[in-house]
C-alpha cells in the first residue's frame, strides 16, 4: 500500500543526500588511523584535511587551522562553554556570560551549569520576531564579560539574528564571542571573517551528511580548551581516533551545501511562501511566529489558538505529514516552547505552534498536500475545544482579518 | 505497546479519531450540570456536560483544549459513565481511565486525564444546585487543591507512583500550579503518604 508520505521536520534532521552516502560507501574502506605515519594512514589523513577545507570554505574562514571536529553540536557548544569555565576561574573578574534567551538547550544548560557555578550568566531577552535586544546587549557588556553567545538562527522559529553587530558591540567590550550557527549553515550564508567571532558551532547531520559528526571553529589565537583529553589528535584540542567515515562524509555534504547555497535558499523561500500563504489563507486566526524577514527560508512557525499542539502533530501524522510543536505535551514538561514564550507569545498560542521545517526533497506538492490536510484538522480540533479562538485571542497578534474568525459559540447549561 | 505504529494504543487512537460524546455547539444539549478542571497555562482544559436523572447519568456530552491523550481519555471516559449512578461515576480514577485504554505512558496520565476531574467538579455542581453540596466528598476523597480539582485520594495515588517531593507532586498532578493557595495542606499529605508509602 503506498501512502502519501511528507517529511517537513528537516530543521530536526536531514536524510544523507545520495552524493554524500556514495561518498560514505567509499570512505568506508578507509580504515586506517589518521594519526599513523605510515603511507595508509597519511591517506587517511590526506581525506580528512580534505573534508577540512571544505566545511571552512562553507563557513567562510580564511584557513583551516581552527577548524576542530567534534561529535557533533552539543559538544562544540559545550567546549566553548567549558573553556569560559576554566577562563572564569582564573580570572574571576571577567567572567560573566551574555547569551540569549532563545537558545538551543545545549547552551542553555552549559551557560546554566556556569550559573551553578557562580559564573554571572545573563540570558538577553528578544523582540517579539524573536530579534535579540541590542539595547539590553549594551547596557550588560563591560569589563567584567567573559563571552557572548548568541545563536545565528533560531531552530523553532527560524529567526536570523545579526551576529556581525552583536560581535562588533562584544568586540569593543573585549569580550570572547561564539555563535550557535547549527540551523543557519548550509540554508544561508556563513562567514565566520565577516562576522569577525571567535567560536563558531556547526553540526553536519543538518546539512544532509551523517549524525555523529560535528565541528567548532576556533578563531586562531583565541583561547580553547579540550572537552574531551587524550591523544594528540586535533592539536590536543580534541582527543579520540578520527571519524574517519563521518568526517569524509561531512566534506562532501559541505562542499555540495556551499556550491548549492543561492539555488537552495531561493527554492526554499519559494515554497516557504506557499506554504504560509496556502494555511493562512485557508485557516482562520493564525499567527506567523519569527521574524517576517529575517527568517531561514525553510522554516515556517505557526500558531493555531483553540488547538493544541500535538494533537495537530499527531492528526498531520496520520496522513503522513511530519511536523514538530512548541507544545509541552509533546516534551513531557509542563512548559512550552521557551522561544515562543520569550518572543511574548501567551502559553495557549505556545502550545498551540507547530514548525514546518523544509527541505531539498520539499516539494510543491508536499507543500499543497499539507494545505489541503491541515485546514479540517485545525477546524476538528477547535470544535471540540474548550478555548473559543475568538474570545481568548488578542487579536492584534494575529494575521488574519477579523471576517474571518470562526464563529463558535460556548456551550451553556441549562438552570 | 509497537512506538513504530503510533505513539499510543490502538484504543487510544481510534478514540483520538472518532471521539464519543463531543460537544457540538449546533446541537440543543440541555446540561443539568457542568464542571471545567484545568488551565490553558498547562495545555490543557476540560469541560464535561451532563444530563441527570433519578442519580443516573443519562447523557454526558464534553469538550477539551489538549493532546491526543487528553482527547482519547475523555471520550473513553464519557462512554463509561453513561447509564451510571452518580455516587459510582464520582469515585473514578485517572488510572482507571488510563486501563480501559490499553494503557497510557506514565506522563502522560496525570497530566492528560482531565476527565475525572471535570467529571466531579460537573457532579459536585450538580449536588450543591440540589441543596447536597459535598455530599460525596469525605467519604471518597476530600477536594485539597480547588482550582484543579485535585483529591487527598489523587495525592496518594501520585505518592504510591513515586512523587516523593513537591516538585514530583506538581508534575504528576499539577497541583497548586494555579492559585497555589493548597499548597501547605498539600504538604502536610504529602508528608503523611511519604511516610506511609516509601
Amino acid at each position: 500500500m503506498s501512502r502519501t508520505f511528507v517529511y517537513m521536520d528537516y530543521n530536526a534532521t536531514t536524510p544523507l543526500r545520495p552524493e554524500v552516502k556514495e561518498r560514505m560507501v567509499e570512505a568506508l574502506d578507509v580504515y586506517a588511523n589518521a594519526s599513523s605515519l605510515h603511507e595508509s594512514g597519511r591517506r587517511a589523513r590526506a581525506e580528512i584535511e580534505e573534508a577540512r577545507a571544505s566545511v571552512a570554505d562553507l563557513i567562510g574562514a580564511k584557513d583551516t587551522s581552527g577548524l576542530y571536529f567534534t561529535s557533533g553540536g552539543s559538544e562544540s557548544n559545550n567546549t566553548v562553554f567549558m573553556t569560559m569555565y576554566q577562563l572564569g576561574r582564573k580570572n574571576p573578574s571577567r567572567r560573566k556570560i551574555i547569551t540569549s534567551s532563545i537558545e538551543h538547550p545545549c547552551v542553555m544548560n552549559a551557560a546554566a551549569y556556569l550559573a551553578e557555578e557562580g559564573f554571572p550568566v545573563v540570558y538577553l531577552p528578544v523582540d517579539s520576531s524573536g530579534r535579540v535586544d541590542m539595547e539590553a546587549l549594551k547596557k550588560e557588556l563591560g569589563p567584567d564579560t567573559l563571552l557572548v553567545s548568541v545563536m545565528a538562527a533560531n531552530n523553532e522559529i527560524g529567526t536570523i539574528e545579526d551576529i556581525e553587530a552583536i560581535s562588533a558591540l562584544a568586540k569593543k567590550a573585549g569580550a570572547l564571542v561564539h555563535s550557535d550557527a547549527t540551523q543557519a549553515v548550509g540554508k544561508v550564508p556563513v562567514s565566520v571573517e565577516d562576522w569577525g567571532i571567535d567560536y563558531l558551532t556547526l553540526s553536519c547531520h543538518k546539512i544532509y551528511g551523517p549524525k555523529g559528526i560535528g565541528a567548532l571553529y576556533v578563531r586562531p589565537g583565541a583561547p580553547i580548551q579540550p572537552l574531551i583529553r587524550g591523544g594528540h589528535q586535533e592539536n590536543g584540542v580534541r582527543a579520540g581516533t578520527y571519524n574517519n567515515l563521518g568526517i569524509i562524509g561531512f566534506g562532501k555534504a559541505a562542499q555540495l551545501a556551499l556550491s548549492d547555497l543561492p539555488e537552495f535558499g531561493a527554492r526554499m523561500a519559494a515554497l516557504r511562501k506557499r506554504l504560509m500563504d496556502g494555511l493562512v489563507s485557508r485557516i482562520p486566526l493564525v499567527k506567523v511566529n519569527g521574524h517576517p524577514e529575517a527568517v531561514l527560508p525553510n522554516t515556517l512557525n505557526l500558531s493555531f489558538p483553540g488547538a493544541e499542539g500535538e494533537a495537530i502533530l499527531l492528526s498531520l501524522d496520520l496522513e503522513g505529514i511530519q511536523v514538530s510543536t512548541g507544545s509541552a505535551c509533546a516534551s513531557g514538561s509542563l512548559e512550552p516552547s521557551h522561544v515562543l514564550l520569550a518572543t511574548g507569545l501567551g502559553p495557549e498560542l505556545a502550545h498551540g505552534s507547530i514548525r514546518f521545517s523544509l527541505g531539498r526533497n520539499s516539494s510543491e506538492k508536499d507543500v499543497d498536500y499539507v494545505i489541503e490536510k491541515l485546514p479540517p484538522i485545525i477546524q476538528r480540533l477547535r470544535r471540540m475545544s474548550t478555548v473559543n479562538p475568538l474570545q481568548s485571542q488578542d487579536q492584534s497578534q494575529t494575521n488574519a482579518p477579523l471576517d474571518r474568525l470562526p464563529g463558535e459559540k460556548v456551550p451553556a447549561t441549562t438552570a | 505497546m509497537n512506538a513504530f505504529q503510533w505513539l499510543y494504543s490502538d484504543v487510544v487512537k481510534e478514540h483520538f479519531v472518532n471521539p464519543r460524546n463531543v460537544f457540538d455547539p449546533d446541537e440543543k444539549f440541555e446540561a443539568d450540570a457542568e464542571g471545567v478542571v484545568g488551565n490553558i497555562k498547562c495545555g490543557d482544559q476540560m469541560m464535561f456536560l451532563l444530563k441527570i436523572k433519578d442519580e443516573i447519568i443519562q447523557d454526558v456530552r464534553w469538550k477539551t483544549y489538549g493532546c491526543a491523550s487528553a482527547i482519547a481519555s475523555t471520550s473513553m471516559l464519557s462512554e463509561s459513565v453513561k447509564g451510571m449512578d452518580i455516587r459510582k461515576a464520582y469515585g473514578i480514577k485517572p488510572q482507571d481511565i488510563a486501563a480501559k485504554l490499553g494503557g497510557l505512558p506514565e506522563n502522560k496520565i496525570h497530566c492528560s486525564v482531565l476527565g475525572d476531574k471535570a467529571l466531579r467538579a460537573a457532579i459536585d455542581q450538580y449536588l450543591e444546585k440540589q441543596g447536597r453540596t459535598g455530599e460525596f466528598k469525605g467519604e471518597d476523597a476530600v477536594v485539597i487543591c480547588t482550582c484543579l480539582n485535585i483529591t487527598d485520594k489523587d495525592i496518594e495515588e501520585a505518592v504510591k507512583a513515586g512523587a516523593h517531593d513537591w516538585q514530583k507532586l506538581q508534575e504528576a498532578t499539577k497541583i497548586g500550579t494555579v492559585c497555589g493557595g493548597c499548597k501547605s495542606k498539600a504538604e502536610e499529605l504529602l508528608h503523611e503518604y511519604v511516610h506511609i508509602y516509601s
